[in-house]
């Protein structure tokens, strides 16, 4: 039976799943101590549960457990990678070299560096979201420190290629950070393998409890070290000190451990929906994919119908199916998807534009009921818009003097 | 955001979507706003011209719901209004009729704008000096 809302904003959190909250029940109550209370019980059950935890969390990602630094989320890593590796490293450089599709907490993190005396370069995409790897090395000098590069984007899904971003580090002796919130647990992440030094990634994306995320920090070739951001009782090998949050911990272990064995089904299927979802959705006339199909997560597509606004669209159905737009109404800032115009489009397709996030959970009989509902409300819409009105009668809407605002 | 009753009611059902004919001596057509912005409008209006009255109103609209339902509101106090009636329609007067919240007041001024431009065509067109409004204030 088909349960109405359904959800495909995926990306912005995920439902968490059944096992892990059944996992994280006991530590409520049952086991409440606090993981630093090294003299009783209660302390002991707690530690052994974050230990066993972080061993989960470490597997995924092909670590050692030691590397894990438990956060409050992905923000707080990225904040803790990106300031603590300018102030770690002040004597060595100032320079950190990043993209202009970042997520704001990287983004906005580098901003506030460069108000420190830091000096950031932001990388231009090219119209798949993918940055120029001659560029990132051209980008690289004596003083830069850090290239912080998003695994996989959070509005278009285009994964980064990463192990060559490494290679470049590499060979020019510089750290590689790396925000995987969209990768972890969707696609094999492996810090070895990529070449990673840092990463940020956090629970809620992956079917696991807000509130709760990770900063792997590379121990061993080379040793990286960060400064802290927060004083206190020195938790986490004096990384981030705050009393853990056993209970999310916990729950984010055992999402790691699902994804750990699920992954890899869990994609197969998804991608298969998604790519029904895609097209049937590209039926529709002037309907466009941004980002990279190639290269690209299994469960996002991002796109875009052209002559139709996307909050207007999404208020077709914003009842009974989850999405989010590019679109400037939606967010506070009257201003479409930086992303999406990093890519090149134009601020008409940006506002154009939904945002699709399939999970373990979505069933093809919700993307059927989708794909009927945003084509019809597709078709209504152009019926009532004046630029397909125009596009129709064979009117170049770029040689019109619009009365902009 | 949550849409007001009235918003959900002109998106589900707008009144008077459409196309007069451009062409027409009688028709005025307002085009405001620019896809850029997220919002285009288009607002026409046919008048009797033996005695000014607004015999017709049509509008399309690209843009967000708010948009849809000021345009499509708009049209419908267009309609047997004479000219200079409506001239007197006032964007705030949709913002409280619709219930708009402050992110969604431009689209009450496009809409107001819409008018003036539409009835500033009608009046080129039929020799009449057009109206000088002042520029909106939220532009």
């Amino acid at each position: 039976m088909l349960k109405l809302p359904i959800y495909l904003d995926n990306n912005a959190t995920t439902p968490m799943d059944l096992r892990v909250l059944e996992a994280m029940t006991p530590y409520f109550m049952q086991h409440f101590g606090n993981a630093a209370s090294r003299n009783h019980p209660f302390g002991w059950a707690a530690e052994e549960a974050v230990d066993y935890a972080r061993e989960q969390v470490a597997k995924l990602i092909g670590a050692d457990p030691k590397e894990i630094i438990f956060t409050s989320g992905a923000t707080e890593a990225d904040n803790l990678a990106l300031k603590g590796v300018f102030e770690m490293y002040a004597s060595k450089g100032n320079h950190i070299i990043t993209v202009t599709t970042e997520h704001k907490a990287v983004l906005d993190t580098c901003k506030h560096i460069e108000k420190q005396g830091g000096e950031v370069t932001y990388l231009e995409v090219n119209n798949e979201g993918l940055i120029d790897l001659s560029a990132l090395e051209a980008a690289i000098k004596p003083s830069t420190i850090l290239i912080a590069v998003m695994y996989a984007n959070n509005e278009i899904g285009t994964v980064m290629p990463i192990r060559e971003i490494s290679q470049i580090a590499r060979k020019n002796g510089v750290l590689l950070f790396t925000d995987a919130t969209q990768a972890v647990g969707k696609i094999p992440v492996d810090v070895n393998k990529d070449g990673i030094d840092l990463m940020a990634f956090t629970a809620h994306k992956m079917y696991g409890p807000k509130g709760v995320g990770a900063l792997y920090v590379r121990r061993k070739n080379p040793r990286v070290k960060v400064t802290a951001q927060m004083d206190g009782g020195g938790h986490e090998r004096g990384m981030r000190s705050g009393t853990l949050n056993v209970t999310g911990i916990v729950g984010f272990g055992k999402a790691c451990e699902l994804c750990m064995q699920e992954m890899e089904a869990d994609a197969k299927r998804i991608s298969v929906l998604r790519d029904k979802l895609q097209t049937a959705l590209m039926q529709i006339e002037e309907a466009y994919v941004n980002g990279s199909q190639e290269h690209r997560l299994p469960h996002v597509a991002n796109i875009s119908f052209k002559h139709v606004e996307g909050e207007g669209l999404l208020m077709g159905f914003n009842k009974n199916i989850a999405l989010s737009s590019g679109s400037a109404c939606t967010s506070a800032s009257l201003e479409p998807s930086y992303v999406l115009k990093a890519l090149g489009l134009g601020d008409d397709l940006a506002h154009s534009s939904l945002r699709f996030g399939l999970s373990r959970f979505t069933t093809e009989e919700e993307i059927d009921y989708t794909i009927k509902a945003i084509t019809d409300t597709v078709l209504k819409l152009r019926e009532m818009s004046p630029l397909w009105e125009m596009y129709k009668e064979g009117i170049d809407l770029n040689t019109i003097e619009w009365a902009g605002h | 955001m949550a849409y007001s009753e009235k918003v959900i009611d002109h998106y589900q059902n707008p009144k008077n979507v459409g196309t007069l004919d451009k062409a027409s001596k009688n028709v005025g057509t307002g085009l405001v706003g620019a896809p850029e912005c997220g919002d285009v409008m288009r607002l026409q209006i046919e008048v009797n011209p033996e005695n000014g009255m607004i015999t017709d109103a049509k509008f399309k609209t690209f843009g967000c719901g708010s948009a849809i339902a000021s345009s499509s509101l708009a049209t419908e106090w267009l309609k047997g209004k004479s000219v200079d009636e409506a001239l007197k329609i006032d964007n705030m007067t949709i913002v409280e009729e619709l219930n708009l919240p402050p992110v969604k007041i431009h689209c009450s001024v496009l809409a107001e704008d819409a008018i003036k431009a539409a009835i500033n065509d009608y009046r080129e067109k039929n020799g009449m000096e057009k109206i000088k409004f002042e520029e909106s204030v939220i532009h």
